[in-house]
């Protein structure tokens, strides 16, 4: 079992499906069973994408980009 | 939160939302399968932001929801033995079965109690040797590999006290099922995250292949959502028809190899009724005869039978997308998440629910 974080709260997970899971590693976590780890580099790869969407469309000015 | 508050950031949304409108010059109907998807469109109100152009229907992806009625009768009626603990995830207490609910059982006098993991119910009935341990496993690919562990267990523990009643469904026959139904609307599919995160994406592949209907594998923030539908509006005005996968900081493509190898060990693909929709062949998993002694249907020797949904609901046609929630005379009025006369009203991940919650103004218009 691991022990993983949920916004605060922290709770036994099994680690049956991500063996490969190390401290510090985001998962996703579904009734008790982690079934995926986060793969970071992915989740940023898309995020600096939709950022520049973002920063693209100027028509929303500079309150909503705070 | 990290990969939490990115994913919700109001900004991007917007932007999406914005080359969404620039994007779609016909109308097109989507659906997301997953009720989880369901309910992050509905809170966030995503089907608000879109141009008229893009219409969401929402899919029949809430385990809870399909559940046949007759599972539910037969868990109540194992509950209510004095020698039976009967153990449900939360969700389903209160979904209607044809005269009664577990909640109701419950105050009766059974023995039902609620876990957040299949771990649990190993648990009770370890700690409880002279009861029989009955667990309730529901649930599409996401929760089958946990639901397995547990039956895995329980024969490695060789714990005699331990049982399943098995309700398990599958995603893609039942896309299958939609799109060779005459009456389909939809032209592309949300496919569910999580069911891929366990499966992967080849079998949504073959779908893609064999009806040319454009999919995206989607993840459950608002701005996972409307990037996967303005992959899926790029696809379809440009006449193309591709699996994509929007989801890829959890889903790759042969999916978890360890999830999937429990779940064949412990069970193996059967027919299966639907609660609403009826049966579609190959939809379902039942234990393998290695695992007939965690059988409860077996264990127990419960008779197969048939009752009848109450006629005033028509969480069928909702849960195929052919209808919306608001579409439902009782919606709102005799049907409520206290007093629900369907399973879509109950679940954290049925449709009807996800209305009621956010979309409540809906009723007066």
């Amino acid at each position: 079992m691991g022990r993983v974080q949920f916004g605060g709260i922290v709770r036994p997970v099994a680690l049956d499906f991500v063996p490969e899971a190390a401290v510090g590693d985001y998962v996703i976590v579904h009734v008790g069973f982690a079934i995926s780890r986060v793969d970071a580099e992915e989740a940023e790869r898309t995020y600096k994408l939709l950022e520049e969407m973002g920063g693209l469309e100027e028509e929303f000015g500079p309150e909503a980009a705070s | 939160m990290k990969f939490l508050s990115e994913y919700r950031d109001e900004r991007i949304a917007r932007a999406l939302a914005a080359e969404i409108g620039q994007c779609a010059k016909h109308p097109w109907v989507l659906m997301e399968i997953c009720g989880g998807q369901t309910h992050t469109i509905m809170r966030y109100g995503l089907d608000e932001l879109l141009p008229r152009e893009v219409e969401l229907v929402h899919g029949p992806g809430c385990p809870v929801c399909v559940t046949p009625l007759e599972t539910i009768d037969t868990a109540i009626e194992l509950a209510s033995r004095p020698e039976v603990i009967l153990v449900s995830y939360g969700d389903m207490l209160r979904v209607p079965g044809s005269r009664s609910d577990l909640l109701r059982a419950k105050a009766e006098g059974a023995q039902v109690r609620v876990v957040y993991s299949p771990v649990e119910a190993v648990k009770i009935a370890r700690e409880n040797p002279r009861q029989q341990v009955v667990f309730l496993a529901i649930g599409f690919e996401t929760t089958a590999p946990a639901n397995a562990m547990a039956a895995w267990q329980a024969k490695r523990e060789r714990l005699t006290n331990f049982s399943l009643l098995v309700s398990h469904v599958l995603v893609p026959p039942a896309i299958r099922g939609l799109l060779t139904s005459p009456n389909n609307r939809v032209q592309a599919f949300i496919a569910p995250g999580h069911v891929c995160t366990i499966m992967g994406c080849g079998e949504y592949e073959a779908l893609v292949r064999d009806f040319r209907v454009p999919m995206v594998v989607g993840g459950f923030e608002p701005v996972d959502l409307l990037q996967a539908i303005l992959m899926l509006v790029k696809q379809l005005e440009a006449g193309e028809a591709r699996l994509e996968n929007q989801y890829v900081r959890s889903v790759s493509y042969q999916g978890n190899l360890a999830a999937q190898a429990i779940m064949k060990e412990v069970f193996e693909v059967a027919d299966q009724k639907w609660r609403g929709i009826g049966p579609i062949p190959q939809s379902g998993l039942r234990l393998r005869e290695e695992y007939a002694a965690y059988d409860a249907a077996r264990v127990f020797g419960m008779a197969e039978f048939s009752v009848e949904e109450p006629a005033e609901c028509i969480s069928a046609q909702v849960l195929l997308g052919l209808k919306k929630p608001t579409d439902c005379p009782a919606f709102g009025m005799r049907c409520t998440p206290d007093n629900p006369l369907g399973a879509p009203m109950v679940s954290s991940e049925g449709a009807c629910a996800a209305y009621y919650r956010y979309r409540r103004r809906a009723v007066a218009s």
